[in-house]
């Protein structure tokens, strides 16, 4: 069946592509950029004048509580959350309940999410067995499975020979390691960024240095071992400038950034605002403006939700009880727009780090529209105001710290391979 | 958040973000309450029919009992609550327990919890005419015990213009140096020092408004106030001091450390004193020593503070 998408500015990084074009979409894939392919048979359009069309969201980082903690949320709830923020496919962090550490859970959960046929899911396999940082999983069969990488997500991996080893067995296979580095010791029982805000409100508090140092430490291990890494969500602008190093000396590093951290620091807290209780902490403004300056660097090259969606229980209880984390699915686009609208980034760009960028950090062939690709779209209106209210958020999770924003540019449409999967209401 | 739309103290939570107005009032109207102590009927009917609930989720015994007592010299029905909570969102939480005693119909709640923010927490989830008293919160805020201590410094000094403060010990863990130093800053006090090892001075300690040392001797020249802290060693990790030993040399109040202050120097404790390991005994015996003072003082200070937030008009912040 052939649909057409017609007046739209297409924005496709990834092919240098920006202008008013249609898009012709045929089973399922891109079928023509500008010019109909021979024999194409109209039978629905979307007329997406005034809008902007790019290619599907990709969020390197979402949790999406199912199998295990569905009293949070399960997939089918997050998955529709997901498609009404443009996302198209996730990367989910293998701590589930069970862990991802063997094949049949990875295929498990892609076959769960493909019945529910909203966004892509492809899952990172566990680094070590039940993510306890003592002995390797089956990372060949892992990769076999659908994994897209390997990582050991919050859980420490304190034996730097336990890294070193999974590092070089993650390589053999070529599977991109994802890391949390943190130095444990360092970061204690902490809950804030170490500084005025934790000396004010007597909250235990986790210092700079626990970033540096874990960073420091696994840039080590990359130099010896070469294992293609990625770090997750960096907070601090030492680690940045860390990573700017490794980069430009050939480390084959990448990283991200929670949209988040982007537009919040220590001083949102405010009082006990457990809203704003993440991982890795908000940290100062200092920190925030180093993140912002390495993504137009290209030191950082995606931003990605991190999302952590909660019952409300999570979040009423004094700040050092609350679990960390943002329901961030549907913020992901308004937050980095925001950066457009900040004059950070041109639109391009700002898409690229949702896009573009994020599929070549996975691996897949995903986040761009050239003939042949699957069609997996999003449009927004970028001349849409609006303010969040989270209570009205898709999302199981209504725990998102950016209550009464007002934001620019909104999803209208989403398409997962051909199929409009969410078309905002009224 | 402590005071209401009409600038009325409704909860006493944290001295940050308080009038110096509000802080003089609770002490003014404190004096008026010290006499009663003394007196054959001890009570007054200020908060008769009340009912007031000391909620304390970590233990405590001192601080539990004066308030019972102010609670009660107000003539105000009192129970007394140590509930055991868990820490996770399994069984009932801080705002579960609070909801069932709020149903019995409470009119203020003493709260005290291990965890920063707690009063706060509870505060945002009472209705209007519930109010609360942060009894100690984790690291956070220990309001009525600054504010005794204020009460019986200016008992002594008069007035905080011209004076210099020492704050010795565990500032790091300590709500109550919080407090302390939120409470003398708001009242005018030209310099308050804090004094520890690093490994107790907070990051960017500086930022609450205290000069920071780690000499002593230094901190304490020329100080007419010195406030020890009490080392909780439950809480030392093993890291934080060396020993008792070297700890109670270099930090512990002597007189000959002593000697370094003014002459007429006030040596104070909010207690429970660990007798040779901040303090030698003859100091904390001494002349100097006004700790029973505060222990006295407390019960009159916290009145105040309950007849404040349970509607007196006073303690109206200026427009």
């Amino acid at each position: 069946m052939g649909l057409v998408i017609t007046n739209g500015r297409v924005i496709d990084p990834a092919n240098d592509v920006d202008g008013v074009n249609t898009l012709y979409i045929n089973d399922g894939f891109i079928a023509g950029v500008g010019d109909p392919p021979t024999d194409f048979e109209t039978e629905r359009e979307i007329d997406a004048s005034g809008l902007i069309v790019c290619p599907g969201l990709i969020d390197i980082r979402a949790r999406l509580r199912e199998p295990g903690q569905e009293y949070k949320a399960t997939l089918d709830s997050e998955l529709s959350a997901a498609i009404a923020g443009g996302i198209t496919t996730l990367c989910i962090p293998p701590d589930t309940d069970p862990v991802i550490d063997n094949p049949a859970m990875a295929q498990m959960i892609r076959q769960r999410a493909w019945q529910i046929g909203k966004s892509f899911i492809h899952p990172l396999g566990a680094l070590t067995q039940g993510l306890k940082g003592e002995s390797l999983t089956n990372m060949h069969a892992l990769g076999g499975a659908g994994c897209v990488g390997v990582s050991n997500a919050l859980a420490p991996v304190k034996d730097t020979v336990v890294m070193r080893r999974a590092m070089q067995y993650a390589c053999t296979f070529d599977l991109t390691v994802f890391l949390n580095s943190q130095d444990p010791w360092l970061r204690g029982n902490g809950v804030v960024h170490e500084g005025e805000i934790s000396t004010r409100l007597g909250l235990p508090a986790i210092p700079e240095a626990a970033e540096t140092v874990g960073v420091a430490r696994d840039l080590a291990l990359i130099e010896t071992t070469y294992a293609r890494c990625h770090f997750n969500g960096l907070s601090t602008a030492r680690a940045v400038d860390m990573l700017a190093h490794a980069k430009s000396v050939g480390l084959p590093v990448s990283a991200d950034v929670t949209a988040h951290h982007l537009h919040l620091t220590e001083h949102d807290i405010g009082f006990f605002n457990t809203l704003c209780h993440v991982s890795p902490p908000l940290r100062g403004q200092r920190d925030r403006d180093r993140l912002r300056s390495a993504l137009k660097e290209g030191v950082i090259s995606a931003i990605c939700s991190d999302h952590q969606p909660h019952e409300p229980d999570a979040k009423l209880t004094p700040f050092s009880e609350s679990e960390p984390g943002i329901s961030g699915l549907e913020t992901l686009l308004p937050l980095t727009l925001k950066l457009v609208d900040d004059g950070l980034l041109d639109m391009p760009e700002a898409i690229s780090l949702l896009t573009a960028n994020p599929a070549r950090i996975l691996g897949i062939d995903s986040g761009h529209l050239g003939v042949g690709a699957t069609a997996d779209i999003c449009i927004f209106d970028w001349d849409e105001h609006w303010v969040l209210d989270r209570n009205k958020m898709v999302s199981r999770g209504k725990n998102n710290p950016f209550q009464n924003w007002e934001f620019r540019g909104r999803v209208t449409h989403t398409l997962v391979g051909g199929e409009p999967a969410y078309g905002r209401p009224g | 958040m402590q005071y209401d739309s009409s600038g009325r103290l409704r909860h006493f939570l944290t001295i940050e973000g308080l009038e110096r107005e509000t802080l003089v009032h609770i002490l003014d109207t404190a004096e008026t309450f010290i006499s009663f102590g003394e007196r054959e009927i001890k009570k007054v009917p200020i908060l008769r029919g009340k009912t007031v609930v000391n909620l304390f989720f970590e233990n405590s015994t001192r601080t539990r009992t004066t308030f019972e007592i102010a609670a009660k010299r107000l003539s105000a029905d009192v129970i007394n609550l140590n509930p055991t909570r868990l820490s996770t969102s399994k069984g009932e939480s801080v705002l579960d327990t609070v909801r069932n005693l709020e149903a019995m119909h409470t009119d203020l709640f003493v709260v005290r919890d291990a965890h920063s923010g707690a009063a706060y927490l509870i505060a945002q989830h009472v209705p209007s005419h519930v109010a609360i008293i942060n009894a100690g919160d984790g690291r956070h805020a220990h309001p009525t015990q600054a504010m005794l201590d204020v009460f019986t410094i200016r008992q002594h000094k008069h007035e905080f213009k011209n004076l210099r403060v020492a704050i010795v010990g565990d500032i790091l863990h300590s709500r109550v140096a919080r407090s302390q130093i939120h409470a003398l800053n708001i009242l005018g006090t030209p310099e308050v020092r804090v004094v520890a090892p690093k490994t107790l001075l907070p990051t960017e300690v500086e930022r609450l408004g205290v000069h920071p040392y780690t000499d002593m001797r230094r901190g304490l020249k020329d100080v007419d106030v010195v406030i020890m802290l009490r080392l909780q060693l439950e809480r030392m990790q093993g890291t934080l001091i060396a020993s008792e030993q070297e700890y109670f040399n270099l930090y512990g109040l002597t007189e000959d450390k002593l000697a370094q202050a003014k002459p007429d120097v006030l040596v104070m404790h909010p207690g429970p004193i660990n007798r040779g390991l901040e303090i030698a005994s003859d100091v904390a015996d001494g002349p100097h020593s006004v700790i029973l003072d505060q222990v006295t003082n407390g019960i009159a200070v916290r009145m105040s503070i309950m007849a404040m937030v349970m509607g007196g008009q006073a303690g109206r912040k200026k427009a």
